[in-house]
């Protein structure tokens, strides 16, 4: 039976291994195709090792969305931490450094349909992922 | 409500095989259609649904309940038969109707000293049947939607084969406009293929697309980049000399991928990669 | 936290990844296979990722630094089994993978490790 909405800790390493078990059990719920649910899970390891890592903790909520006959799943990764001073460059490739944010944040974008940020400097921040069937 | 679902229910069950007879005859002369023998066995299995779920103490107005899933199951059945048939929904919703009369002339005898018990079956079985229709509605919009979906995904398939040339050697022949969900669709279809067969060689041959743009170039590159990660690798062939000049004029780098201008020096080249040499014995 | 295992064979080393590992457990995996490699002189390391379900950022990482240990130890390192689901992924990411050699299976994976040896015998 599918929860419309939860919520999860997310605190320690462990916490982002059980974030992507849970983003696995709720796409397979929702019956979306293997290379969505990797995507999807994909996404939220990243960002869930964000919140961990650069986050200072936060948690991961998610909820069962419609739209017309549409489903579709979205994510919410929030932390109390220092938030992103520059956002633009976060969110351009990082690739070849492989350092901090980069590949996480720009990463992420890619892999889902409705990418959302929004931080603030020494308030958090939180990003928003959207995937539809 | 107790005692309505009873004296209805007597009434179903000692009548059950008439009323089926005459709700089919009713349906046929509404211009319903459907070989006697089957309208007749669904009319029958709707019927029992419907009996089960007034004598387990079913609610007209909660359709949702637990008592009528028998019934709902039932009419999901006949919808889907239907549909796959080609049937409209207005057909559908029809025969759930015809139902009607026949239960109404059976209350109107039963209750035709009590005007106020006739009015308030006649309402209470009225929905009922009027629930049980939509039902056979939204039963079947979503079946044809499965159907649509099923179809539109065969011929997306089918569109894009992936076809082995030689042990090790696999090559998609792309026709058409590369749209992106085209796109997703063959490199998935390739890279199982590639793991399922265990090709260290896939030629994309793209003799059958119109343009090439950015766009195009980009999918192709992300599925190029995709195979070697795993394992194997790609040429691209069929690349016209319009496209060529179209690439270099756009500044599309190809990263270092190998393409060819027909699929048979692709081909060629595949084998000769894969260490055969093709040799033509001497004429007699 | 689970350990991953480290197989000897011959002059290779074999490592089969099949849990969702933690960061640490990733990190862990780097540093006994740096270890062994120069503990065993081994030439070639393979890594089967055929049951890795997901490969992120992290992972991506960590194939791309034994990658570069292992050459800087004078060894080659083949990542094998990658799954298609995963492969799409990657590149829709961004990784590139740049320096890790890859193959279809474990066959494939040992013939290029053989292969690479022969090479480097030869040079000797």
């Amino acid at each position: 039976m599918t929860t419309r909405d939860g919520a999860m800790a997310l605190r320690t390493e462990h916490d982002i291994v059980m974030s992507r078990q849970t983003v696995r059990k709720l796409t397979q719920e929702l019956k979306f195709s293997l290379v969505d649910q990797t995507k999807m899970i994909t996404a939220a390891s990243e960002l869930s090792r964000n919140t961990v890592v650069y986050g200072g903790g936060g948690e991961m909520r998610w909820e069962i969305v419609a739209n017309g006959v549409r489903q579709g799943l979205r994510l919410h990764f929030e932390d109390k931490g220092p938030g992103i001073p520059d956002m633009e460059l976060a969110l351009t490739d990082g690739w070849t450094s492989g350092k901090g944010m980069g590949v996480g944040l720009s990463g992420s974008r890619r892999l889902v349909n409705e990418f959302e940020i929004r931080s603030e400097v020494g308030v958090g921040t939180c990003v928003s992922i959207t995937r539809w069937k | 409500m107790k005692t309505q679902n009873t004296a209805l229910e007597t009434l179903l069950k000692t009548d059950r095989d008439a009323i089926v007879d005459e709700w089919v005859g009713e349906f046929k002369v509404g211009g319903g259609k459907g070989t006697g023998s089957h309208v007749v066995a669904e009319a029958r299995s709707v019927l029992d649904g419907l009996v089960k779920g007034v004598s387990d103490g079913g609610d007209p107005a909660r359709f949702d309940g637990q008592a009528w899933a028998p019934l709902r199951d039932a009419l999901e059945t006949v919808s889907a038969a239907r549909a796959a048939q080609g049937s409209t929904s207005g057909e559908t919703s029809r025969f759930m109707l015809a139902a009607k009369k026949p239960m109404f002339d059976r209350l109107q005898v039963t209750f035709n000293k009590d005007a106020a018990a006739l009015a308030e079956n006649l309402w209470w079985l009225s929905l009922l049947v009027d629930r049980a229709a939509q039902h056979t509605v939204d039963a079947y919009q979503r079946t044809r939607e499965e159907i649509i979906n099923r179809q539109q995904q065969e011929l997306l398939e089918l569109s894009t084969p992936v076809v082995k040339l030689w042990d090790g050697v696999l090559a998609v022949p792309m026709i058409g406009t590369l749209d992106s969900s085209r796109t997703q669709l063959v490199m998935e279809t390739l890279l199982q293929r590639i793991v399922e067969t265990g090709s260290e060689l896939a030629i994309v041959d793209i003799t059958g697309v119109p343009t090439v743009d950015t766009l195009v170039a980009q999918h192709l590159l992300k599925t190029v980049t995709a195979i070697r990660l795993m394992g194997a690798d790609c040429i691209i062939s069929g690349i016209r000399p319009q496209i060529a000049q179209t690439i270099v004029h756009l500044g599309i780098d190809l990263q270092g991928i190998t393409t060819k201008a027909t699929l048979a020096d692709a081909l060629a080249l595949a084998l000769k990669q894969s260490g055969y040499v093709v040799t033509r014995p001497k004429a007699a | 936290m689970d350990r991953i295992p480290i197989l000897q064979m011959g002059r290779h080393l074999l490592v089969t990844i099949q849990v969702d590992m933690q960061d640490q457990t990733a990190l862990q995996l780097q540093d006994d296979l740096s270890a062994k490699i120069e503990t065993t002189g081994a030439s070639g390391v393979l890594i089967d990722i055929s049951a890795l379900e997901i490969v992120d950022s992290f992972i991506g990482r960590m194939l791309a630094s034994i990658s570069g240990i292992a050459r800087v130890l004078d060894a080659t390192t083949v990542v094998v089994g990658m799954q298609p689901a995963v492969a799409i992924t990657l590149v829709e990411l961004g990784l590139s993978l740049e320096g890790v050699r890859t193959a279809l299976n474990v066959e494939r994976g040992m013939k290029m490790l053989s292969a690479a040896r022969k090479d480097d015998d030869d040079d000797a």
